[in-house]
């Protein structure tokens, strides 16, 4: 804003005065202000659960005790040392830039610089077809051989979180990754496969015209949600891309509603029991997962190494390279010839359809599922996992939405698991904010992020960058 | 399409009675402006035709409005292939206007910039392959084989247009002119039968502006492509056009040879009279014109260019 | 249901509505200077609610409150609310908004960050304040006011509607008449140009988001004295708003408000219609089918010249 308006020529004096900032206006107050709010928000969100009767409680055993007091006098010594210790830590860290650097290079910069290393020397190896398929050969090998090492909850866990996970992250990431379209109704097709499981294997109160086998259920739902994901994204997907993010919200919402509302079909929110386990009952054979966990553990890696190299095998095609087109620019993509609203929609189905098939051994293992079982906030949850592990990288989403459905498993004790949804929430901004290529980044998706960020193109389909361009 | 020279010198190479495209009284409106108003154009088979004006006369919104970026509230747009049928591009999508034989470049240079030199050229090389994704998937021979061939497509157009030592280089570190050479790359390997060209020499140095020469004729001479050019740089206009259509205030204002154009005083008058009109009230010449070249525009399709 | 029923359904579809607009012009401002759709928006209205209970709760008030001490409660939940709601509004915009756009974040990025904020302050709520619904004290008794050929009118109903109509004038002020406003609807319009006429462009889209996030604060108290409070209570009405924007054209302040009377109102009336358990669908029916048929909305997009 202009400050002043005078009709005489300002001398340099009052210039100056005007460019003089008071003692107080300098950025380094500013970050005292914000590490101590961060310091209280830390102390809030570490401290109790609050309770029933008392709606102050958790703010009274928080705010109220001398552990605020460590805490704000924790980040008023941070910020002393990170404005005033410049000198201390220079002398050990060298000459460099940004807060977080200081902290991070050192342990950084010698990984980077051996990883490189490593790469370099096994660049020529990796390009060996059968050193690739003879490492592929023992990380699937070293799979299997997983649940033997583990105990029956760490099975479970595997089975249940990790893998059905895995699966939909692989199929998600089709959708965000590639395609550049947020899918916020993905758990939807979830839904849908694992309510086709329960009508066609005939849990449900309304009987089939003839029960299947739930092995022949995978292709019933695959193509149940394939229609689905063509009749929602049909109309929708020409509309801008962050208007899909709500219409696919809503989308989740129906199917979440009438899953729940559905009486006679659906059994309502009571859920549905007594699905069919994957089996095989012909004459004389009868055999029958039940409640093992570990055979559904290696159907699960079959599914998924197969869908691995199909879509790698889309990713480095016409079609990968239309989605990567339509995300950078689709006015350019669509001059070129490429048909978006189709490669759209082709990514749309593809997700849905691995969602089903996810759905399908969901129910089929849990053999009991409700309306509860498909909140929204596992829509959100795969989303926050395939950008913690990194857009359109594969490996990168296989393998931090694998760690982040093993670690709250794994800290259950000692953090309340109803916290998971806060934490992955500041998680998600914190990415976006420093690292927002993901975990193990897609080459792609690195080099447009830096385009962007000089300046140039867009890194999804959502044509315009938000907000007025910053200088 | 594979790149064949025809023998241009034996016959005309341009027959007036053969009009590739068929312009008629298109009329563009953004609201209350009019950025273009009836405006008629015919694009003879294999020639090249220059579309010249000031800033701001509507000569990007005619090519927007060509390739089916734009929808004109009026008049006829009609594409005639070799065999003499007849389609009309007006209120197509993009996508389709480029299928029947329409590809362009931009202005401001649009390639994709994370991608290679190669995958740019390749992206557009197949967008008429059958393979679909289940084969793709699959890995069945009809989707290696298309791979294959938008490969080699890719590599001679590459080749075609200078770019032979740079196919794994990224698209966004080439240099300027290197990008514009990609971009009509791009465009060719469509394979066209019109070539629209945005200022292609905006922002070229003297030599790189001789290569472009060159390579204009040869797109018109060895490939047999037709070509619409919107250009600044006079010189560039006279040396390569075989005809001139001046634009201005979204209107055509004159049509004919290029020493015809240079002489016609209307023409003179709208070149002087804008740079006078800028000169004088330090105003931009968009403004003059009065048309946003590429503006808020109701008229333009969901999703694209939302500025 | 009964014509003479009709008035049963209107008037607290009318509150309703008045709800939705309040919240929907949050979207639509935000969607107005950033082009972005604030997912976190429901949790300013959240915050709104739960500021209030705090304060009302530790004001502690008898069962009993005299006429002078309601008004002075409900004028102080006002007030806690909407300066909750702002603040938490302006917090938003400082840490998950503005980092990304200084780096010029992809939109995706925008859109993640916005859901990231959003479950990060709904799961704070339920963890500090437990998960369970919980309720306002009571301000005053819920007496009828007046009737309406047969149908009666309570206070909260005037005092809700009358709390929106008055915040919805005073927007409409405030974009239309004042200089702030007008920085806003140039930042709306063109924020790069409106960077280099010398608008703050920091400034402004801070204002506008500490705007909207008084009037979400406010409608979120508003909303507690009609039903419950919980850690999710932003939901629904955050999603059924946002409809409104879009039904309204997002962008558009005046079709904010229509939008969300008009959702309020088929909301109210979907209950006897299809039944109660039905009724949050409609919000999303009307959202997918106007976005389907007409994304531009009714009234049609833009902040800057329509607002």
């Amino acid at each position: 804003m202009t400050t002043t308006t005078t009709d005489f020529a300002p001398t340099a004096a009052t210039l100056a005065k005007l460019r003089r900032k008071r003692w107080y206006q300098h950025p380094m107050y500013g970050r005292l202000v914000g590490t101590v709010a961060a310091a209280v928000l830390l102390d809030v969100m570490s401290g109790p659960q609050g309770s029933r009767e008392d709606v102050f409680f958790s703010l009274d055993k928080s705010l109220g005790s001398m552990r605020v007091v460590w805490w704000i006098l924790g980040a008023v010594a941070l910020w002393a040392v990170m404005e005033f210790g410049k000198p201390l830590y220079q002398r050990f860290l060298g000459p460099k830039v940004g807060p977080l650097d200081r902290f991070t290079t050192p342990v950084t910069e010698p990984v980077k610089a051996v990883t490189a290393q490593a790469r370099a020397k096994t660049a020529d190896l990796r390009r060996i077809v059968w050193v690739r398929l003879g490492f592929s050969a023992v990380v699937i090998g070293l799979l299997i051989l997983l649940p033997n090492l583990l105990s029956t909850f760490w099975n479970q866990v595997l089975v249940n979180e990790v893998a059905i996970y895995v699966l939909l992250a692989i199929g998600l990431n089709v959708v965000i990754g590639w395609a550049g379209l947020l899918d916020l109704g993905f758990i939807a097709f979830f839904a849908i496969g694992a309510y086709s499981t329960a009508y066609w294997t005939g849990a449900m109160p309304v009987d089939p015209p003839f029960k299947l086998n739930a092995f022949l259920v995978i292709p019933v739902a695959v193509a149940t949600c394939l229609l689905a994901g063509l009749l929602l994204g049909a109309p929708t997907l020409r509309l801008r891309g962050d208007y899909l993010a709500i219409v696919t919200l809503g989308f989740h919402e129906i199917i979440y509603l009438i899953a729940k509302n559905a009486d006679g079909f659906t059994n309502g929110p009571r859920g549905v029991q007594g699905i069919s386990n994957f089996g095989i009952h012909i004459g004389p054979i009868d055999y029958d997962w039940e409640l093992d966990p570990v055979p559904y553990w290696y159907l699960l890696i079959g599914i998924a190494t197969i869908l691995i190299i199909a879509f790698l095998r889309l990713e480095h095609s016409r079609v990968g390279r239309a989605w990567t087109a339509i995300r950078e620019d689709e006015v350019a993509a669509s001059a070129t010839g490429v048909p978006t609203v189709k490669f759209k929609l082709m990514a749309f189905a593809i997700g849905a359809s691995t969602s089903g098939i996810a759905g399908v051994a969901y129910a089929s293992k849990a053999r009991f599922i409700s309306p509860e079982s498909f909140l929204l906030l596992f829509s959100v949850l795969v989303v926050a996992y395939v950008i913690f592990g990194g857009m359109g990288s594969l490996w990168g989403v296989i393998i931090g939405t694998a760690f982040l459905a093993w670690l709250p498993q794994y800290m259950k004790d000692w953090v309340d698991p109803n916290d998971r949804f806060m934490y992955l929430g500041a998680l998600l901004i914190i990415m976006m904010i420093y690292r927002p290529q993901g975990l193990i980044p897609s080459v792609r998706r690195k080099r447009e992020l830096s385009m962007a960020k000089a300046g140039l193109g867009d890194a999804d389909a959502m044509s315009e960058p938000a907000g007025g361009r910053m200088t | 399409m594979s790149i064949t020279t025809t023998k241009a010198d034996d016959r005309p190479r341009v027959d007036p009675g053969d009009q590739v495209m068929r312009v008629r009284g298109v009329t563009l409106r953004f609201g209350g402006l009019v950025g273009l108003s009836d405006v008629a154009l015919d694009l003879h088979r294999g020639e090249i035709l220059a579309v010249i004006g000031p800033n701001g006369a509507g000569k990007t919104s005619l090519f927007n409005s060509l390739t089916g970026m734009y929808v004109p509230q009026e008049g006829t747009i009609v594409l005639r292939d070799r065999s003499g049928g007849e389609h009309s591009l007006l209120g197509r999508k993009p996508h389709l206007v480029n299928r029947l034989g329409v590809a362009r470049t931009f202005q401001n240079i649009r390639l994709f910039g994370a991608l290679t030199a190669l995958e740019n050229v390749k992206i557009a090389a197949e967008t008429r392959q059958k393979s679909g994704p289940v084969s793709i998937m699959l890995g069945l021979p009809n989707a290696r084989r298309e791979d294959r061939e938008s490969d080699r497509r890719a590599l001679e157009l590459l080749h075609f247009v200078g770019l032979d030592g740079l196919l794994n280089e990224l698209a966004a570190s080439l240099s300027y002119g290197q990008q514009r050479s990609l971009e009509i790359a791009r465009a060719l390997a469509t394979d066209p039968q019109v070539l629209l060209l945005d200022e292609p020499a905006a922002g070229t140095n003297p030599t790189e502006k001789l290569d472009l020469e060159v390579l204009i004729r040869r797109i018109n001479r060895e490939l047999g492509i037709s070509v619409l050019l919107i250009e600044h740089d006079m010189r560039l206009v006279m040396s390569v056009a075989d005809r001139v259509t001046v634009l201005n205030f979204g209107k055509v204002i004159a049509s004919g040879s290029p020493a015809e154009v240079q002489r016609d005083p209307e023409v003179v008058a709208a070149y002087l009279g804008a740079e006078m009109a800028a000169e004088m009230t330090g105003a931009t010449q968009a403004e003059v014109g009065g048309v946003p070249e590429e503006g808020s525009v109701p008229a333009q399709r969901d999703g694209e260019e939302q500025r | 249901m009964q014509p003479d029923e009709i008035l049963d359904y209107l008037i607290p579809g009318i509150m309703l509505g008045a709800l939705y607009a309040v919240i929907a012009i949050g979207y639509t401002l935000v969607y107005g200077v950033l082009q972005l759709i604030n997912f976190a928006h429901s949790e300013v209205f959240m915050v709104g609610a739960y500021s209030a209970l705090l304060a009302l709760t530790w004001i502690d008030p008898s069962t009993n409150p005299t006429a002078l001490v309601s008004v002075l409660l409900v004028a102080a939940g006002l007030a806690v609310s909407g300066t909750a709601g702002a603040a938490t509004a302006f917090a938003l915009e400082k840490v998950a908004y503005r980092p990304l756009r200084r780096r010029n974040a992809p939109r995706l990025a925008f859109l993640i960050s916005a859901i990231g904020a959003s479950y990060f302050l709904q799961n704070l709520a339920g963890k500090l304040f437990g998960r369970d619904s919980r309720a306002l004290p009571t301000l005053f008794e819920n007496k009828k006011v007046f009737s309406v050929f047969g149908t009666q009118v309570t206070i909260l109903q005037l005092l809700i509607v009358c709390a929106a109509v008055l915040m919805m004038v005073g927007l409409d002020y405030l974009v239309n008449r004042t200089k702030l406003g007008s920085g806003i609807r140039a930042v709306a319009q063109d924020a790069e140009t409106a960077g280099l006429m010398g608008v703050d462009i920091d400034k402004v889209i801070s204002r506008t988001f500490i705007i909207g996030g008084f009037m979400g604060g406010i409608a979120g108290f508003l909303f507690g004295l009609h039903l419950q409070l919980s850690f999710t209570m932003g939901f629904l009405p955050g999603i059924t708003a946002f409809a409104a924007a879009v039904v309204g054209g997002v962008g558009n302040i005046r079709g904010a408000m229509m939008g969300g009377m008009l959702l309020g109102i088929v909301e109210s009336f979907s209950s006897p219609i299809f039944g109660e358990s039905w009724r949050y669908v409609s919000a999303f029916a009307v959202l997918v089918l106007v976005l389907m048929f007409r994304p531009t909305g009714i009234l049609g997009e833009r902040l800057g010249r329509s607002a």
